[in-house]
């Protein structure tokens, strides 16, 4: 039985533990096996944030990438420096000019904008099913990459947007997934998240049993826009230097694969998938880089993904973690 | 501004470009009227038609006989992707043919990038395509004749299969009820077998004329052409044969002349504005212009 008391305890035990285990990467690892970590942790949120549509509820969207851009040019105008401003944007709007935000308020507001686009266009792209709302996300997201391009006063177009400020650190993004997961957590074990599961699993039923369909799947759709857009905010900050075609369909499938791999419908698998995907990633560079088979990484998570698809159709992890882990100590509870 | 020439020129243009679009559609509408997949892999299917065809003629072949064999190549490809990543999955939900085959997209790319490295290559075109027929100020290549001409060709040989062969009723027996048309002895694998088949045929085409008329080709090829050829297939009707030619014409001549028409500073948006028809149509018509309306939930 689970009670208030020790989900209290679990979750400062959670978060104590994180603390320590950032602590010490931050103290001890190198520049770049630190830099690798701060990537899979945005990518973490990215998969969390779009389990929460795509395997929580039966919205399938390949636009998050989008969102993420979204977010990203947001915060990252923002906090862009002033008195660079005339420089870098000479055709800026009035308005923009002297807007500036402090750099948290700004991954806010990227995500609430993020949020609201996926507010406005869900109303059409939500009433529509399966197959046809993959494809009319992808659109969005195809829409966003070309107005990124073209909108060239305020996103630089092709140039991209350098020199933005580097905020993001290692904090920054743990802290970020962390409310990633604890609300999406939250909402899966709540009633909300519960009318989510029944209509993935047969909207029709639910709809019977009096669950506002279309409220539910806005409601994922919005809150995984959001942490998409706080995610494109700490990465803009992070690598410092964002152009259109960091969000184009390369990442946008990536982060499809790390999700399916892992699991879509657990929380623990959509991470896991994100840990994995840039572990593999690292180790199987040395390898590309020697034979010359530049594309291997590519492949060998194609095949993967097609492999799982047949075999393990719900992902490498089907359960949370915390349960497989109890699970685990009961039985060797049992065996000795 | 705009002279009659130039409008000329951008008729052509869009002829040339829709006929691409609908060969690719044509497939894609084939597949999905009979699996209810969104083959994202079909576009991939251009790009390795191409790569094919540079194949056999790098292997001293003729130009005459390497076409119609990277067509056969390309069939066998597309039987052998059925039968390794879809057949397993036949029943499932529909959602994981769908992700399944994004997969086979990346797939496909990386290993043509892996064996044909990420660099474009020069698409070589025989020499009885590679001519220019000049009018005063307007001209015409003979390959976008050719384009043209094939297209409509392949389009009413499609059109008499579909209608007169027995096999032809049969897959559109299939499509229109798959359990049915096996309880009155159709042979569904078979008749998957055969559309993957026809489907990457023309799409090995396509690529063909693809490479003709852009002069190269690379890994990336394939990717916007077939997901252009999902929208035009669901702007005419996904399913419909018709529909989806008249789909891929449509989305041809938007393309073309919003960008021919418009300030140079907008043509970036060409991809954007195909996705906005694509949405514009879905909310709409979500059936297509010459779809029917099915079980709609």
């Amino acid at each position: 039985m689970r009670t208030a008391r020790t989900g209290a305890r679990q979750l400062i035990t959670a978060v104590v533990v994180g603390a320590i285990v950032l602590l010490l990467i931050d103290r001890f690892a190198s520049g770049y096996y630190k830099y690798l970590i701060e990537l899979m942790g945005i990518y973490a949120i990215l998969t969390v944030s779009l389990g929460l549509t795509n395997g929580f509820t039966d919205v399938f969207s390949l636009g998050h990438v989008g969102f993420m851009a979204v977010g990203a040019y947001t915060a990252a105008l923002l906090t862009f420096p002033l008195e660079k401003r005339p420089d870098y944007f000479p055709e800026l709007p009035e308005i923009l000019r002297g807007a500036y935000l402090p750099y948290p308020v700004a991954l806010i507001v990227g995500g609430l904008l993020a949020a609201a686009i996926a507010f406005v266009i869900g109303f059409p792209v939500l009433r529509l099913k399966g197959h046809y709302l993959a494809v009319a996300t992808l659109g969005f997201m195809a829409v966003v990459y070309s107005l990124l391009l073209n909108l060239e006063p305020i996103t630089r177009g092709a140039l991209g947007i350098s020199g933005i400020p580097e905020y993001t650190n290692l904090w920054w993004i743990y802290l970020w997934l962390g409310l990633t997961i604890y609300v999406t957590w939250r909402l899966i074990d709540s009633y909300h998240g519960r009318a989510m599961i029944a209509i993935r699993e047969d909207s029709i039923a639910a709809q019977s049993l009096g669950i506002d369909t279309f409220r539910y799947r806005m409601m994922a759709f919005v809150m995984g826009a959001f942490f998409a857009g706080v995610a494109g905010g700490l990465y803009a900050h992070l690598i410092t230097l964002i152009d259109p075609r960091a969000f184009s369909f390369v990442l946008t499938f990536n982060v499809i694969i790390m999700l399916i791999v892992g699991g879509m419908y657990t929380i623990s698998g959509a991470w896991l998938g994100a840990v994995l995907f840039t572990v593999l990633m690292q180790a199987l560079k040395p390898v590309e880089e020697i034979t010359g088979l530049y594309g291997l990484v590519e492949l060998i998570f194609s095949a993967l993904l097609v492999a799982i698809m047949i075999y393990k159709p719900r992902g490498l992890l089907e359960e949370e973690l915390p349960q497989l882990v109890r699970r685990w100590l009961r039985a060797g509870e049992g065996t000795s | 501004m705009a002279s009659a020439t130039y409008l000329l020129d951008l008729f052509v243009g869009s002829f040339v470009l829709g006929s691409m679009y609908a060969l690719l559609s044509i497939g894609m509408s084939i597949i999905y009227g009979i699996l209810r997949l969104i083959n994202f892999a079909h576009g991939a299917m251009l790009m390795v038609g191409a790569y094919f065809y540079i194949m056999f003629l790098a292997m001293g072949l003729d130009p005459v006989l390497s076409l119609p064999l990277s067509m056969a190549l390309g069939a066998v490809l597309g039987v052998a992707i059925d039968f390794f990543a879809y057949r397993p999955l036949r029943g499932g939900p529909e959602l994981s043919m769908l992700i399944t085959s994004l997969g086979v997209y990346i797939f496909l790319e990386n290993l043509v990038r892996i064996i044909a490295t990420p660099q474009p290559r020069v698409f070589p075109l025989p020499d009885f395509l590679k001519g220019i027929y000049r009018y005063g100020d307007f001209s015409v290549r003979v390959i976008e004749i050719f384009t043209i001409v094939s297209t409509l060709v392949l389009f009413a040989i499609l059109v008499l299969f579909f209608k007169r062969t027995k096999l032809g009723i049969a897959m559109r027996a299939t499509a229109d009820d798959l359990e049915a048309s096996v309880l009155m002895g159709i042979d569904a694998n078979r008749i998957i077998m055969v559309a993957f088949a026809l489907a990457s045929m023309v799409a090995a085409l396509t690529g063909f004329l693809w490479g003709g008329m852009y002069g190269q080709v690379d890994p990336t090829t394939g990717f916007m052409p077939g997901v252009k050829a999902f929208i035009a297939a669901v702007v005419g009707g996904i399913g419909s044969l018709t529909g989806s030619v008249l789909g891929g014409y449509i989305l041809g001549y938007a393309e073309i002349f919003s960008v021919g028409l418009l300030p140079p500073e907008y043509s970036g948006l060409r991809d954007g504005i195909s996705f906005l028809i694509l949405i514009v149509i879905l909310l709409i018509r979500p059936y297509g212009l010459f779809g029917r309306e099915v079980e709609r939930v």
